[in-house]
């Protein structure tokens, strides 16, 4: 099983990504299992600036916006 | 149909319509506005026919900028990412720093709800709190829709004045904070962090097709976001424009009011708005007799000073520095308020 992470401090474009990431897995039929990381210290660690970003096994994939819809499917393949 | 080069060349050919469409509208701004109120039956010799003219006016004007402006940023944002931005300001000092890092500012994407990972990210990788702070101030301050609306209603000098007088707040506010060695107030967590290295986030390969979707993408997010405070913003210009008698604001926020400048930035710093919401109604003032210097002081507080901002940073930063802060960037725009107000 993937392990997703969000990272993002509860803006709305962390929410959104949330749920695209949700939606993807669904349509994917992918078990994950979602966290969303909201503490600064956290999120600062993975090396990310700018958010919402997207960890995939431990693995920073995306930083600094909503990502689109085949990108996430990509990560969850 | 959707190989790299097919998709480049729809956007090209899509640009090749829309850019001469743009040009050609935006040349005939005036005839449009002109046939709009004599299309209501108005005249511009009545204060209604003024006010909706002016809003007829404006309206187009505005939107037709920011959309091009923003579009031209999104792609400028696909060159500069703030890993790109944090790996060429690491290493630099006090001084050549801050103007690097204020210049920057105007660039770089940023979005104040990620302002506090962005603040740790660049002190993690050595960059001086003084340089970081020039960031911090330039780039909400100075930014593309500001600069966008400012062109539109005052023309490119005031622009550029803007353009440099906001880099200049930003560079002296950043200097000034980094000789008070204010490194101790900071949060314990935040000294104490050690940040993981920098996510490389490559943006040097992506394909032109990609960059003008972003560009478009950005003008969905901007000018989706901003249109409602920017037609609420003519609107009530527009009032102002047609109902307000001339002179008016010269009494209270005209150049010789010593104490307008200090009362526009105290006036700022509770209000958040963005630029957009702001310039037209400037406009209005300005037409009425307020001194540029005041109301340009009154528009740097509304955007550089607000109090959400304060309290996104305050997770990071001790009081102290955040007065501070504050302290120093309401200075700079005091001094920015009352050097325009006698130079102009």
């Amino acid at each position: 099983m993937k392990s997703v992470k969000v990272l993002g401090s509860g803006c709305a474009k962390c929410h959104a990504t949330v749920d695209l990431v949700k939606q993807a897995a669904a349509d994917a039929g992918v078990a994950i299992e979602l966290e969303k990381v909201e503490d600064m210290a956290a999120i600062v660690g993975y090396g990310v600036m700018s958010t919402p970003a997207v960890v995939v096994d431990g693995k920073v994939v995306h930083a600094g916006g909503v990502p689109d819809k085949a990108k996430i499917a990509g990560w969850l393949a | 149909m959707n190989t790299p080069d097919s998709r480049l060349a729809r956007w090209l050919l899509g640009l090749a319509v829309v850019v001469p469409a743009w040009v050609l509208i935006y040349g005939h701004l005036t005839q449009f506005a002109d046939a709009m109120i004599s299309l209501f039956g108005l005249s511009r010799e009545t204060r209604l026919g003024e006010a909706v003219h002016f809003f007829f006016y404006d309206t187009p004007k505005v939107l037709l900028l920011l959309t091009a402006v923003v579009f031209l940023m999104g792609i400028i944002h696909t060159f500069v990412s703030p890993e790109r931005t944090r790996a060429v300001l690491s290493g630099r000092r006090l001084g050549f720093g801050n103007v690097l890092a204020a210049s920057l500012g105007i660039v770089t994407p940023f979005c104040s709800c990620s302002a506090v990972p962005l603040f740790i990210g660049f002190l993690s990788a050595g960059i001086p709190l003084g340089v970081t702070f020039s960031f911090l101030i330039s780039a909400p301050m100075v930014n593309e829709v500001a600069l966008a609306l400012l062109f539109g209603m005052f023309g490119w000098q005031v622009a550029a004045l803007y353009l440099f007088l906001g880099l200049l707040v930003a560079i002296v506010a950043g200097m000034v904070i980094g000789h008070l060695k204010m490194e101790p107030y900071l949060e314990d967590w935040v000294r104490a962090i050690q940040a993981g290295s920098a996510v490389p986030v490559d943006h040097a390969g992506l394909p032109w097709a990609e960059r003008f979707a972003a560009g478009w993408a950005h003008v969905k997010e901007i000018v989706g976001k901003v249109w409602p405070y920017i037609l609420a913003g003519i609107a009530l210009g527009a009032g102002i424009h047609g109902y307000v008698p001339e002179d008016f604001m010269a009494s209270f926020m005209g150049k010789d009011v010593w104490w307008a400048v200090p009362a526009a930035v105290l006036l700022g710093v509770p209000m958040y708005t963005n630029a957009a919401g702001v310039i037209p109604i400037v406009e209005a003032l300005i037409g009425k007799g307020a001194a540029l210097g005041t109301v340009l002081a009154f528009m740097m507080s509304v955007i550089a000073l607000s109090a959400p901002e304060m309290i996104i940073l305050r997770k990071a930063l001790k009081p102290r520095l955040i007065a501070t802060f504050a302290g120093v960037v309401a200075t700079g725009i005091l001094l920015v308020g009352y050097v325009f107000n006698a130079v102009l």
